[in-house]
Parts: C-alpha cells; structure tokens; sequence
C-alpha cells in the first residue's frame, strides 16, 4: 500500500522529460483535430441543409407574427385588453388605423388569413371593412359595427387577440383537434371538424399494416437470399432490387393499371368467377390501394437489413438444433428466428418511418380514405398556405417517430439493429 | 473389445457426391462397434466430413446404405436419429443461456422441466462448468464452450456421439487436457464415438481405432499401434508420424524379405508389406527412431554410406539429418547414450536397420 503511494506522488515522465499523461494528451489532442477537419464538411452540410431548415420550421410551428407585424396599433391595444369585456373605443381606433395602413400596402390579405385561421369567415369581414376603412369616421365603434355588425362579435375580437401572440400553441392544438381560446385556455375542436388525430391513427394503421405485410412477404425472402446457393440468390436478389432501380412513379403508375376496376387484377376475378362483373372489387383509390403500392414500394427496405442479418447466422446453429432432436419447424422457429430479432427490428422500424411520412403513393393512389398525414402537411403547404399548421403536423410526426426510436432502443436496443 | 460381428454402426459401400461428377466418398465399408471410439483421420479434403455429416443426416449417401444399430438410416430425418453432435465452432445457440442450450434437446423431448434441470446440472457438473450454468455462449472462453458442446452432444444419453474437429480451435495446452478429458467421458459414459481430426497425435491419443483417410478411401482402419508399426501403405506411413522414404525396385522376394534396389544403386532388404512382383518399384519406409548409426556394416541388418548434414540436440535424443543414397533429408533419431556423442556435422558414416523395421510398400511417386 504505502508503496503503491510514493510510486504515485512521482509522475511517470516520457522519454524527452514531459509527464507522460501531459505527453498523451497531446497525442490525442492532434489525433482528434485531424478526426474533427474531416467529418466538418459533413457536418456543415447537414447543418445547413437539414437541422436548420428543420428547426426554423419547427420553429414556424409555434410562431407566427403575420398578425402582429401588419396590424402593430391594434395588436398593442389588444394585448392590453383582458379578452372577456366589450371592445372598448380605443381598440375600434386602433384597428381603423390599422386597416387603413394595411390597406395601402396592399397587406390586409395577409391578416386577415391569419384571423381567418383561427376563426374561419373572417376574411371577407376585413376586406370588406379595410375597403372603407377611409371613409370611416369617430367614433370609430359605432362607425365600425355600422360598416359590417359581425365586428359587434366578441369572438372576432377573441380570434384577433389570439393571433396577435406572436408565440402560439394555437397551431399545435389545432393540429391535434383542438383549439387555444382566450377564456378557456385549450379546448377541443367541434365534432364535425375533428380531422386530424383521426388521420393520425390512420397513418399509423396503414403503416403498422405496410410494416406487418412486409414482414410477412419479405422473411421468406430474406431467408431464400441468405441460404440459396450463390447464383439463385444473386438472380434473386436483382428481382428484390429491381423496383429500386425503377421510378417510384413509374411503378405507381403500374399499380394503377393492374388495380383500376377495369384493370388486371379484377379481369382475372372476373374471368375465373370469383366476382360478378358488376361487383368488380375496389383496389385503388382507397386505402386497400395505398397499403398495396406502399408494401410494394417498401418491400425491399424489409428484405435488406434481414438478409444481411440472416447471411450471418451459420446453417449449423440450424444443424445442430436438428442433432439434437428438434423437428425442422421447431429449430427454425426456437433457433433460427430469435436470432434473426435485429434484422427484424431495423426492417420494422425503416420500414415504419418511412411509410409514416409516405407522400406520392398515397396521394396518387390514395382516393379519399388512403390519404396520410403527410398528404395533409402537403395540402397545408401548397393549397392554404398554413405553413404553421403544416409545421405542427410535421412536429408531432417527428416526435412520434422519435418516440417509436426510443421504445425500440428500450426493448430491443439500437446496438443491436443491423442495417447491412 | 472391438465386435466385429454385431457393429453398432456400419458404412456399406457408400458413396457421394456433390456435383455429379467427382466421387468425394468413394466405396466406403466401416464398421462401428458399440462402445468405440473411432477417429476420422486424414487430410483437409479427403471427406471425413462428409461422411460424418452422413451418419448425422445432414448428407445423403449417394450409393450404398448406412446402418445404426442394425437399421438401415437412410431414410430416417436428423432429428429422429438421436445421435449427439459437436460441431468444429461448437454452433451453441447465442441467444440462450448454457443452461438453455443444454436444456433444448431435453425439452425437444417433452422431458419435465423437473427433470430437465436435474439433468443439466448433473451434465455440467462433469464437464465442470456447473458455475456457467447462466452465462450466454458470448461470455465464455473458447475452451469453456466446447465443454458445453460436449456436454450439450451427450445431455440426452445418445449411444453415438460424433465430434467434428471439436479441438480445432484451442490451443495446443488447452487441446491435449481436453482430449484426455474426452476420453475420460467416453470411457465412463460407454457411449460410441466417432471423432473426425487432421492431428494425427490427437488421433492416436483418443482412438480404440483409427481410419486414415485420403482421397475418399480408407487407407487403413487400425488400432493406433498397428497403425503406427505396421503402415500397409505409403500415404499412411507418411502420414502417421515420421518416416523416411527410399524409392527402389523389388528385386527378388523370399520368406516375406524383399530385396530391393534403390535408385541410387545400392541394395537393401526389407520386409515385402505390400509390393508387387519382381520388377515392380516401391517405396521403402523407416521410421528415423529405427535407425542405427554404426561406424561399420554389422550382420542380418541392411546398411547405407550416409553423411551428417545437420544436428539437432532435443535433450532426450539428437535428430540428425543425413545424406543418405542421394537423399539429403533423411532424419535419424539418435538416442541420447553415451556412447553416441561423437557426431559431427560432415562426418561419413553407416547407416542400417533390422529387416522387419524397413517396410517395403506400394509405389507412391514422392511429391
Ligand atoms: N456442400 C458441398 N458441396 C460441394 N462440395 C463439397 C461440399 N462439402 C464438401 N465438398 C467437397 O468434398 C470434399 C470433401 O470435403 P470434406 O468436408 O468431407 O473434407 P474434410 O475431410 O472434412 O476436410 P477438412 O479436414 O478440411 O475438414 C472436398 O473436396 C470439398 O470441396
Ligand atoms: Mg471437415
């Protein structure tokens, strides 16, 4: 023990006289430069375009100033207000002042779709109104309700005061069929207009569904990959890739025409007598048609990462399992397949991410009830131009995506995942 | 000991092939006592492998019928023939534990799980590895695992165990305690073994008898003295342990005594093991213990002109390398006697041996 300690006291020294751990420092210091200039052209591109486009919208998500930076008087007077009590005066001058100014630059539209987000059928009522914000004379709240007596509605004012917060859980609550109201705080969207967390589940559905069939039709694949000899498997494996190297909307294109009523698929019903002509089956342009192209797309997704798991297990765990009195079944089931568990895993989970974010299947073959959620961030992008709803639909995607990342980790952990 | 009229096991001309083309086992007849333990031995390619994967099931005979205990097991799937099984990685399942690696044949049988556990331990207590009894296959050292190899192939008493190479992989310490340690179970289990390896050593520390393989065909099936002693042939001669191999032609042969001349021109005699007529050529074997240096020819012995090329001092004995009837690699193992201790490299000597220590063999042109 004690001379374990004076040994301690002295530092061990390199050859040139430097301490030893100050010396080894160094060796790592220049070794881990060099490692860090390499990855940092990656690392840059990733950050400039992936994380940050990400963040700024996710950032869209929760803020938005359209109302705020267009109507500055009247946004003002209404973060003052207490949102319950009549509008009082002031607040009838601001917005006229405000109006007219928005109306100059030509910028009404811009607010008022913002409002009209938030309570639908507002948009008129500020164009209207801005028209003859001019001619409007004090005072300016009965002037006002004179001009259009919807401004007499306290929710108006209510939705306005709302959209003025530049940083709003609005778009989240909307996204999830709710609504953020001044008095009550969240409360939930009206039965008829409740969209989206049914679309939600029907993302999830459809995907577990794409997962499960692609599981279930590219195991028995996988397995002839991994165990054909070579030059079976390899033919093999070109058909398993085939659909790789063919445009995805090509391919689409051929679902359509073997599903469509008049297609392939329901001539052949038809013709062997399992369907009555005028009861032909429909195979596209609904959900059935969505999870048919989807699982087909996504196929190999499922069939690589099993494969190259299932090329590492040797035939004698399988041998041995026989040896020792296990029927074919039995081995295969209690020794071939606990071991194919990461393989399964990583098909799984690529497989789900990636139809949970499908986009141009769906939306080509989809029809009414194959729609998915991202078809819904689409419409938000292009159509309505509710960016913010769009990047609160795409935050709680991603959360859900991250959620499913970490309960895998728990349960079969990510070390294990084998990719290829 | 060795029944050779009601064999356990029994090969009667088989064959195999892979491709249709090649015969990988060619005419292969061997019969197993109960109770043996028989060695595969040969070299890499010569179809140990396959034969043992034929007995297993894994393989089907090409031509020719398999018998286990009297019955024809052509037809019978691996699983039903309950023959235990050590392969050359030991192949446990990673995913389970030792206990459930050695607990899956006994539930594959429907056994109580009673039982089941009675019978694990009471197996990996002979292999000594009752404390492993929870660890994954990942967790134990190469030795450790070909243990429970072991103890997984004899866990449901199967009558015949067949291990592939099951020491390939250790060390060579760790090799020769296992293979007395095998041979320890064998002895007290009574089980039948069939044991394929390439080291000869190996085979000849383990074996009740020994197959030397090469080229699809049994050279010779002997117990290892004999094997040792009295090779019927080249290949085996050569390949078990260390020999020194003359080419010549028989020149006359009397009372088993062939004379033969070498191709360096000297005459020598040797016992005729398996030579052709007058004529015919042959290869001459001696082991280079058997060797005698002498400093004069001596009566009832053959005996060579040799010179000392090199030596080698082993403590026990000297190995000497000599030129020897245009030969410069012939070893001779010099006992080490006090009388014995003059050697020098470059100095000329005789070389001899008794009649019966030379075997004179079957033609097999040097490579
Ligand atoms: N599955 C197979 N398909 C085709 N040829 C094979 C197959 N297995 C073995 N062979 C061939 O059969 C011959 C004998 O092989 P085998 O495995 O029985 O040799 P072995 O004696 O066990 O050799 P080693 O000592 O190297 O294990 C070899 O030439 C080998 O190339
Ligand atoms: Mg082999």
């Amino acid at each position: 023990m004690a001379d374990s300690q004076t040994a301690s006291l002295e530092p061990i020294t390199a050859a040139d006289g430097t301490p030893l751990k100050k010396k080894l420092a160094q060796a790592l210091f220049r070794s881990r430069v060099r490692a860090v200039s390499l990855v940092v052209p990656l690392f840059a591109f990733v950050m400039a375009s992936f994380v940050i486009p990400i963040l700024a919208l996710m950032w869209q998500g929760v803020y938005n100033d359209r109302f705020s930076s267009h109507m500055p008087n009247l946004t003002e007077r209404l973060t003052m207000w207490d949102g319950l009590t009549e509008p009082n005066e002031k607040m009838y001058e601001a917005l006229v002042a405000d109006l007219k100014t928005a109306r100059a630059d030509r910028t009404i539209g811009r607010a008022a779709t913002r409002v009209n987000q938030e309570f639908p059928g507002t948009r008129s009522l500020f164009t209207s109104t801005a028209r003859k914000a001019k001619k409007l004379k004090p005072p300016f709240k009965e002037s006002v309700i004179k001009a259009n007596k919807k401004w007499n509605n306290i929710e108006v004012w209510q939705a306005m005061k709302i959209t003025s917060q530049d940083l709003t859980p609005g778009f989240y609550a909307t996204a999830l069929d709710g609504r953020y109201t001044v008095d009550q705080g969240f409360v939930r969207q009206d039965e008829n207009r409740q969209i989206y967390v049914k679309l939600f589940w029907r993302t999830m559905l459809i995907s577990a569904t794409v997962m499960g069939l692609c599981l279930l039709l590219g195991y028995p694949v996988a397995y002839l990959l991994a165990t054909l000899p070579l030059r079976a498997s390899n033919l093999l494996m070109i058909m398993v890739l085939l659909p790789f190297w063919t445009s995805l909307l090509v391919r689409t294109t051929a679902w359509i025409a073997i599903l469509q009523s008049q297609g392939v698929i329901n001539d052949l019903m038809v013709f062997v007598g399992i369907t009555a002509d005028d009861a032909r089956f429909s195979l596209i342009y609904n959900m059935t048609g969505t999870i048919i192209a989807m699982t087909h797309i996504l196929l190999p997704f499922m069939i690589l990462p099993l494969y190259s798991v299932m090329k590492t297990i040797p035939p004698s765990y399988m041998r041995a399992a026989r040896s020792l009195g296990a029927t074919p079944t039995m081995a295969f089931i209690k020794v071939y397949m606990p071991q194919t568990i990461p393989g399964i895993g990583a098909g799984g989970l690529l497989v789900f991410i990636l139809a949970i974010g499908y986009y141009i299947t769906p939306a080509l073959v989809g029809g009414q009830d194959g729609q998915l959620i991202s078809n819904m961030i689409a419409y938000h992008m292009q159509k309505s131009l509710n960016w913010s709803l769009a990047a609160a639909l795409g935050g709680i995607l991603l959360a859900g995506v991250l959620v499913l990342y970490w309960a895998y980790d728990k349960v079969i952990g990510i070390d294990n995942m084998k990719l290829g | 000991m060795v029944q050779a009229n009601d064999p356990f096991v029994s090969f009667k001309g088989v064959q195999k092939s892979y491709d249709g083309e090649t015969l990988v086992v060619k005419n292969l007849n061997l019969d197993i006592a109960s109770g043996e333990f028989l060695t595969m031995l040969g070299p890499s390619g010569s179809g140990k492998t396959t034969c043992l994967m034929m007995l297993a099931g894994f393989e089907t005979a090409t031509h020719g019928d398999i018998e286990l205990g009297g019955r024809p097991i052509n037809n019978i799937p691996p699983h039903k023939r309950g023959i235990g099984m050590v392969f050359q990685n030991y192949a446990l399942f990673p995913h389970m534990t030792v206990g459930e690696n050695l607990a899956f044949p006994l539930k594959v049988r429907n056994m109580p799980t009673a039982e089941v556990e009675d019978k694990v331990r009471a197996v990996l207590d002979m292999v000594q590895m009752l404390a492993f009894i929870d660890r994954k296959p990942a967790q134990l050292s190469g030795g450790q695992q070909q243990r429970i190899a072991l103890a997984r192939a004899l866990v449901f008493n199967p009558e015949l165990v067949l291990m592939d190479e099951p020491l390939g992989a250790l060390d060579k310490q760790l090799r020769e305690h296992m293979q007395y340690e095998i041979k320890h179970i064998h002895e007290n289990l009574g089980v039948t073994v069939v044991y394929v390896t390439h080291d000869q050593s190996e085979a000849l520390t383990m074996s009740n008898r020994i197959a030397v393989f090469d080229d699809g065909i049994i050279q010779q099936l002997a117990d290892p003295v004999t094997l040792y002693e009295k090779p019927e042939n080249a290949f085996v001669a050569q390949f078990i342990g260390e020999n020194n191999q003359m080419l010549g032609t028989v020149q006359s042969v009397s009372k088993n005594i062939a004379t033969v001349k070498l191709e360096a021109g000297d005459v020598v005699k040797a016992l005729a093991v398996n030579v052709g007529a007058v004529g015919s050529r042959t290869t001459l074997s001696v082991r280079p213990e058997r060797c005698i240096v002498t400093a004069k020819k001596s009566a009832g012995t053959s005996s060579l002109d040799a010179r000392i090329e090199e030596l080698i001092y082993l403590g026990d004995h000297i190995r000497c390398r000599m030129s020897v009837a245009g030969d410069d690699q012939f070893i001779v193992k010099v006992p080490n006697t006090s009388g014995q201790l003059g050697l020098e490299i470059g100095a000329l000597s005789q070389i001899g041996w008794k009649n019966d220590d030379c075997r004179a063999l079957d033609f097999n042109e040097p490579v």
